[in-house]
């Protein structure tokens, strides 16, 4: 990349056209936005690929199939989430921000910063299951329409994050 | 009215929609700077808000959007999704993911983000998550009391304080703005800057800050399509202009008898009273509930009359002005009561033969029409009712 990347844009202007999003698509689906969702359907089709008899002998898998007989991929969030590749993508490349890279705290490994990511994702995958969505479709979409569900559990997920930040400081900023 | 799914927009066609919604959501987050780990962290240690500042503005902008559709009668709040209640899951799923978003750096949608502008570390979150969830359902049965235990159903933060949806707006609004103030204050210390307020940024800040307020103090204090309707209704009946025509009850009695397929007789009264007793082939809607979207479209029908009747003969003319107020012009209001209906039709005991002919005449006729009306009801019973519209909730959520 030759030229440097674009500043971000204001927060509060970002936060306005998510938010106006967020409710066209309340307004046009009677819904919130998503994420989780897809990557449980994606989860689910890789059992019913690679173990279809577990798949059908184990409760969890047999209820979500029989009530999604159109495969666990035919849903609105793998396509929302599609989507947000996409519209992702496109964002980074008008302001210059494609990169294949890794982020993360200064003097941290590589190594430590691929584990962290995948303990990280494998707790919120797990957390996002039992409190029955993320970030986007608990909290955000929750605040949107008022979910006391919603709303307990950002201020659950923001509360924890806050509490045990200090003790995993060393992967994100200088030790002093 | 919306929401669009799935009355106005097929289903089918959804999938098209959630294509173009995750764009306009990708792309929102990447602009955030949700794609990156060290801005989403740095809302942890105090060096970069700018991501409570997204999500909230975010949250905000469409809470106060729901409630400025839902008082215009753009949208149904009644039947969107809201996410259910499950107190314990959601209380220890969620400190799950809290320490799932500071070990990892992401949430599931923002590494998405990361993942498609070339973050390898999107890609491990990703790999992790689809771990984590393949996990939770492997284990299922160890975790099923907890994920089940408390459910509260679908409640709104509101209700649990007692509060209307717009008086909570506004508290919500309040602390955002004090959240977006406190943090600028942390931030700038982290960073070792100094925080300087000057004149220009305060004024601009608070008028951003009020245009939400005064957007659902607008709500709060202009009536709301109904109370519009009720409150010229109310009018026109004080100025004497409530003038419906009238049905004869032995009129309506003959019509139905022979061509009840052209009136469209409705109760006015509550579903009780309508289990109790109603004039067969009637249907109920209340009158409280005649300007529903659904109710409506049975009472704006340009087929069949309307014939109205009520416990009283005021409910019966109201609900003539209500229909009519909607725009439809053929309705008459029944001159008797639902009492006094079911007394004269069906409750004639023997007949007194001690009269002059002509009221040995009607009573007969009454008599009758009683039998007769009863039998065209229990035939058409299961015929001629109004297809039952399912209201369900949308489905939605993450699970």
């Amino acid at each position: 990349m030759s030229e440097k990347p674009k500043k971000y844009m204001n927060p509060y202007l970002a936060g306005f056209f998510l938010g106006f999003v967020l409710l066209a698509t309340i307004y046009v689906t009677g819904r919130g936005l998503g994420a989780s969702g897809a990557f449980k359907s994606v989860m689910i089709q890789a059992v019913n690929t690679v173990a279809p008899e577990h798949a059908a002998s184990t409760a969890y898998y047999a209820d979500y199939n029989a009530s999604n007989p159109e495969g666990p991929m035919r849903s609105w969030l793998v396509f929302e989430i599609l989507g947000v590749f996409i519209g992702a993508f496109l964002s980074a490349v008008a302001a210059n921000r494609v990169s294949l890279k890794l982020e993360k705290g200064p003097g941290v490994r590589n190594s430590t910063r691929i584990i962290a990511a995948i303990i990280g994702g494998a707790l919120f995958g797990f957390g996002s299951q039992l409190g029955r969505g993320c970030t986007s479709g608990s909290a955000l979409s929750g605040m949107a329409v008022m979910s006391f569900g919603g709303i307990i559990t950002m201020l659950a997920i923001f509360g924890m994050a806050y509490m045990t930040a200090y003790f995993f400081r060393g992967l994100w900023i200088k030790k002093q | 009215m919306g929401p669009l799914i799935p009355d106005i927009i097929s289903g089918e066609f959804n999938f098209m929609i959630a294509l173009i919604v995750g764009i306009g959501f990708g792309f929102a987050l990447e602009q955030g700077g949700f794609a990156s780990t060290k801005k989403l962290v740095g809302l942890f240690y105090g060096y970069d808000f700018t991501v409570l500042r997204v999500f909230f503005t975010a949250g905000i902008t469409a809470m106060v959007g729901v409630i400025v559709l839902n008082h215009l009668n753009m949208l149904d709040v009644s039947i969107i999704y809201i996410n259910p209640t499950f107190l314990w899951s959601a209380l220890v799923g969620g400190a799950i993911m809290g320490v799932g978003f500071i070990i990892g750096g992401f949430c599931p949608g923002t590494s998405a983000c990361a993942a498609a502008t070339g973050r390898v570390d999107g890609w491990a979150f990703l790999l992790g998550g689809i771990i984590g969830i393949f996990a939770f359902g492997e284990g299922f049965p160890l975790w099923k009391d907890l994920y089940l235990a408390e459910n509260w159903g679908p409640v709104l933060m509101n209700e649990q304080f007692g509060l209307s949806r717009e008086a909570f707006g506004i508290i919500m609004i309040m602390v955002a703005a004090g959240a977006f103030v406190m943090t600028q204050i942390i931030e700038n210390k982290v960073n070792g800057k100094e925080t300087r307020w000057f004149k220009p940024v305060i004024i601009k800040n608070a008028i951003i800050v009020a245009t939400p307020v005064l957007l659902v103090i607008m709500v709060m204090i202009t009536p709301n399509r109904t109370e519009v309707m009720n409150s010229r209704i109310d009018a026109k009946i004080a100025a004497g202009e409530c003038n419906p025509e009238m049905m004869d009850a032995d009129k309506l009695a003959y019509e139905l008898m022979n061509q009840y397929y052209k009136y469209n007789v409705i109760d006015v009264r509550s579903p009780e009273e309508f289990a109790a007793f109603h004039i067969p082939t009637a249907i109920n809607i209340p009158l409280e509930d005649m300007s529903e979207h659904a109710n409506l479209d049975i009472v704006l029908q340009n087929i069949k009359t309307n014939v109205f009747y009520g416990a009283n003969i005021y409910q019966s003319q109201r609900a003539c002005m209500v229909s009519k107020y909607f725009g439809k012009s053929d309705n008459f209001a029944l001159k008797l009561t639902a009492n006094e209906f079911n007394k004269q039709y069906f409750q004639l005991g023997q007949i007194n033969f001690e009269g002059s002919k002509s009221e040995v005449d009607l009573l007969k006729f009454r008599k009758e029409a009683g039998e007769k009306l009863t039998e065209i009801g229990e035939s058409v019973a299961n015929l001629d009712k109004p297809v039952e519209k399912k209201e369900t909730r949308v489905k939605g959520g993450c699970s």
